[in-house]
């Protein structure tokens, strides 16, 4: 027993590939022969992901010592790094004529993300500011959040809140973008570049592209890698600013 | 060989991280702007131009497709990773403003996509 737990501790990415193997195994067995196809694998995938997160803390199954690999397997270097590569199969001519509405998505993204968490914010109790930009910061993604918390000098309680908004938003388009895809009729690369610049977080679009239709990926992910960026810029500044002037 | 295919990913990976943070050091945040979004079209116009040229044999390509493949089992990697308690802990207001605010865009979607849409036939 003692050496299995060394080998695994000291190959823990390659025990990584062996165990999300046997989930992806396991999660398309089951869409097939008790689901009948009618919910992807991919989606039953993710969905396994999300449930074994609860297992541990901070970094979900990744701070129980045997699965520590999958920190590595399931980190942004890996991802981005796979994200890159499906840009392979991306067609340059179909970027080309959706980029315009890409960059109107990426502003009407933040600014709504912005008008509505400022507004829920404040009537949920949290009445000046720095608390409502901050949390609603946090509701365009888990990284600007706190990086305008920080900046604007908020309370660590308040950056937490923003943290947790933005964890929420990720895992909530994660499931509920396969679900409503065919209403906002996100079924083509054109609306796979603008949910990318609406939504923003690149891995709750790139998860939700995946368990919706695995050829949309490269469209959402180009645009919503510039999200964060484009937030990180705006909430501190000109959005803290406008509700400033607004009087709160 | 597959390895040339993983190293042209590769420097178009790091090429696009650097303009990315450049871009972000430019603006004064101290964060990576679109730097995989910058990767993915180096990665586009290189393999463009390289096949153009004859250089990019299949047998390159699948170093690339390799990775393009394998990143649904890393999606779901990340999902079983992500600090899913703490959403959950961070109370009613991080679960309303979260969910209200991405419903709200993602019923932008069709609105938007009508952009640039040059369809010969406009649906009325």
């Amino acid at each position: 027993m003692d050496i299995i737990e060394k080998v695994i501790a000291k190959n823990g990415l390659i025990f990584a590939f062996l165990f999300v193997g046997f989930v992806m195994l396991f999660s398309f067995i089951i869409s097939r022969k008790l689901l009948r196809n009618k919910i992807p694998g991919v989606a039953i995938a993710i969905l396994a992901g999300l449930s074994l997160a609860f297992l541990g803390d901070q970094k979900g199954i990744a701070n129980i010592p045997l699965f520590a690999g999958m920190a590595i397997l399931g980190g942004s270097m890996f991802r981005d790094f796979a994200v890159v590569a499906t840009a392979m199969s991306a067609d340059i001519s179909k970027i080309k004529q959706a980029g315009l509405a890409g960059i109107i998505a990426l502003c009407a993204g933040v600014t709504v993300t912005f008008a509505l968490g400022a507004t829920i914010a404040y009537f949920m109790g949290y009445t000046d500011a720095v608390s409502m930009t901050t949390i609603a910061a946090g509701a365009g993604t888990y990284i600007v959040g706190p990086v305008t918390g920080t900046a604007l000098g908020a309370s660590s309680d308040v950056i937490a809140i923003s943290v947790a908004t933005g964890v929420m938003k990720t895992i909530f388009t994660t499931i509920m973008t396969p679900i409503i895809a065919k209403r906002i009729k996100l079924d083509n690369p054109h609306a796979a570049v603008v949910f990318g610049g609406l939504i923003g977080t690149t891995s709750g679009v790139v998860a939700g592209l995946a368990a919706t239709d695995e050829k949309l990926v490269p469209y959402g992910a180009l645009t919503a890698t510039f999200y964060t960026g484009l937030g990180c810029l705006l909430f501190p500044s000109v959005f803290y600013l406008l509700l400033t002037l607004l009087g709160f | 060989m597959k390895i040339y295919g993983v190293a042209l990913l590769a420097v178009c990976f790091l090429t696009g991280k650097f303009l990315g943070n450049l871009l972000g050091k430019l603006i004064g945040i101290d964060s990576d702007i679109g730097g995989v979004g910058f990767a993915m079209i180096l990665l586009i116009g290189s393999s463009i131009y390289l096949r153009k040229k004859g250089w990019l044999i299949p047998e390159t390509e699948k170093g690339i497709l390799f990775w393009s493949s394998m990143y649904i089992p890393i999606i779901v990697a990340m999902a079983a990773t992500l600090n899913v308690k703490a959403a959950l802990s961070g109370g009613f207001v991080a679960v309303v403003a979260g969910i209200v605010t991405t419903f709200a865009c993602m019923l932008l979607v069709p609105v938007l996509s009508k952009i640039g849409q040059n369809d010969k036939h406009p649906k009325i």
